[in-house]
């Protein structure tokens, strides 16, 4: 296993040198949403909590790394820590109200659903963070300001930003917090009776996710180089947070990055396809079949059905 | 603040609220019945309203009158959503129902985006032109037919949940599906037909609502916030509560884009929203904790 990744690892850091510059693209996509699927995967997978706002860290950490940016020339490289602070305290005000309560299933949903759609119509009614029409970057392609000429650059630090979550997730799983969420997901009143902080395990396991989704927002403003509040922050984006996780395995450590080598090129690939031919939409009705799919006969995910599959060749 | 525009907000609002009242009865109701949440609510409302939409440009029919095709259909569709989907995962845990859920609203959003474009569409009704004047206070025709209709469907529906024995055994196997079950009940033809009545409550919502709100397929998934946050204010599986939230949420969304601006009137609801889930979770008619 560990040879394994480590193969893995290697064919990831030389691949640049040989793809074009379209399929760099697509890596791109696939480790930037692996890690937020890694990110979300913390609070949504092992603590079963299911977040569908997970867009407002996103957008929180993206409109706040590229305000200083603009406003107050802070490199996006510390204005990442100062969004991924800011989703962080966004998170714990969030897991507050829905913990407290012990709000569970549905109810947290919408209250995660709800803080997204707040962000966003407050976001497309303020003037000073650009209204409806969002904030734009000047392409400087200074890398002190995370602009980079050579698109292979943002590869890296996606992969590296893959690497940082997945790390985080390893390091949670081997240790007592990551049994708690996972006793929290599987029975929240028998982790209770046991005597379990229930509480103050969900509220730093969203803390974590929201931080490290927040710090994803700077990637997201500064490759994008532009930010609109229905884009940002939007329902669809917590949908594509959510969707490769459970599509590869949600609490395990693999599934968001399986899940996103799925769909990721799939998403990419069907979009194009599909909208040169004039057919937009027809990639998210594929992505709803397969949402719809994966529920019916894969609730695991991809990833313990392959591990199933590898164990079985092995005899 | 001028009283009269004051009083003009409130008056719309309270009109507007009956079609939030008839989408979140839908979904209390399915909620209710099954503890699904029906994610696709706010798209199969969507194609209410493009139903409506055809046969008014296509057949020449008013939406008025519409909307009695267009909730026949959505109970089919709604029937045959839960008959295909949700039949299978009634007892799954509460994710898997959701992304099931959000994976049916994404078919639906973008199969209208693929056969309607993504232009915003409006019927054209002769009624929603002309007004009425209530002292300082002017009335849309179109608004208040609109109100009546809803107010009409949710208490037919209620009667039928009190009266008829189908609806009897509906809200049988709402209390104890398993008790139901003992007593001979049919359960899941109980909870097809139920969905299938939910789906019905929003085709018959969109149609009525087609000639005063232009539409989109994009607007689907908003659509089903709204009626979350209704029923979540209401109290879930409250049919009172989503009657009565429907109402309130619509005057306070009125209100808001009186003394706001109108674009911030989701945050009124918003707002709203996370002050019942701080000082009272089961909603304002809810019974018990959340």
């Amino acid at each position: 296993m560990r040879w394994a990744a480590a193969g893995a690892l290697a064919v990831l850091l030389v691949l640049p040198a040989v793809l074009g510059s379209y399929a760099v693209t697509v890596f791109i996509f696939i480790f930037f949403y692996a890690f937020l699927g890694q990110a979300w995967n913390i609070i949504g997978g092992y603590a079963g909590q299911l977040s569908v706002g997970h867009a407002a860290f996103v957008g929180l950490g993206a409109y706040t790394s590229a305000m200083l940016s603009i406003h107050a020339g802070l490199t996006p490289w510390l204005g990442m820590l100062v969004g991924g602070v800011l989703s962080a305290a966004l998170g714990a005000v969030m897991g507050y109200l829905g913990f407290r309560f012990g709000l569970r299933g549905f109810y947290f949903v919408l209250l995660t659903v709800a803080f997204a759609e707040i962000f966003r119509v407050i976001a497309l009614n303020s003037d000073w963070v650009g209204g409806a029409q969002g904030l734009y970057i000047t392409f400087t392609g200074d890398p002190r300001q995370f602009q980079f000429q050579d698109n292979r650059v943002y590869y890296y630090v996606s992969l590296g930003l893959m690497l940082l979550a997945t790390g985080v997730v390893a390091w949670i799983e081997r240790h007592r917090f990551g049994a708690y969420l996972v006793a929290i997901r599987e029975d929240e009143n028998a982790c209770e009776a046991l005597g379990v902080d229930t509480f103050r395990y969900k509220m730093l396991a969203i803390v974590v996710s929201a931080f490290l989704t927040g710090v994803g927002g700077t990637f997201y403003a500064f490759y994008l180089f532009s930010l609109q509040p229905n884009s940002v922050f939007g329902i669809p984006l917590s949908v594509e947070i959510v969707i490769r996780p459970i599509v590869g395995g949600s609490g395990t450590l693999l599934g968001p990055i399986l899940g996103s080598f799925i769909l990721s090129p799939l998403a990419e690939l069907s979009r194009t396809w599909f909208s040169q031919g004039g057919w937009t939409g027809v990639h998210l009705i594929v992505y709803g079949a397969l949402l719809i799919g994966v529920v019916l006969f894969l609730p695991q995910g991809a990833y313990p059905a392959l591990r199933r599959l590898v164990r079985k060749a092995d005899g | 603040m001028d009283a009269a525009l004051v009083g003009q907000g409130l008056l719309s609002g309270l009109l507007f609220g009956g079609v939030y009242s008839l989408m979140a009865v839908g979904l209390t109701l399915i909620f209710g019945v099954m503890r699904v949440v029906n994610f696709a609510h706010g798209d199969m409302m969507v194609w209410g309203m493009y139903l409506a939409w055809m046969l008014a440009t296509r057949l020449g029919v008013d939406p008025y009158v519409g909307f009695i095709v267009c909730a026949a259909v959505l109970f089919l569709v709604g029937l045959g959503v839960q008959r295909t989907l949700v039949d299978r995962i009634v007892d799954a845990p509460h994710e898997m129902q959701i992304l099931l859920m959000l994976g049916v609203a994404l078919v639906l959003e973008n199969a209208a985006l693929v056969a309607f474009g993504p232009d915003p569409q409006r019927v054209r009704s002769p009624l929603t032109g002309s007004t009425l004047w209530l002292g300082p206070l002017f009335v849309d025709v179109g608004r208040l037919l609109t109100f009546g209709v809803a107010v009409v469907l949710t208490a037919a529906l209620y009667l039928f949940l009190a009266r008829t024995r189908l609806g009897r055994s509906v809200r049988a196997a709402a209390d104890n599906a398993s008790g139901a079950l003992v007593i001979g009940i049919d359960v899941r033809r109980v909870y097809a037909v139920a969905f299938g009545i939910g789906a019905a409550c929003v085709g018959a919502a969109g149609a009525l609502v087609s000639p005063i709100l232009p539409f989109q397929p994009a607007g689907g998934l908003s659509l089903s916030v709204a009626s979350f946050n209704i029923v979540i204010i209401g109290g879930m599986g409250s049919l009172l509560g989503a009657f009565v939230g429907g109402l309130l949420v619509s005057v306070a969304e009125s209100l808001g884009a009186v003394f706001l601006a109108p674009s911030m009137k989701e945050l009124v609801s918003f707002s709203l929203l996370i002050a019942i889930l701080l000082f009272r979770p089961a909603g304002l008619f809810g019974k018990g904790g959340a």
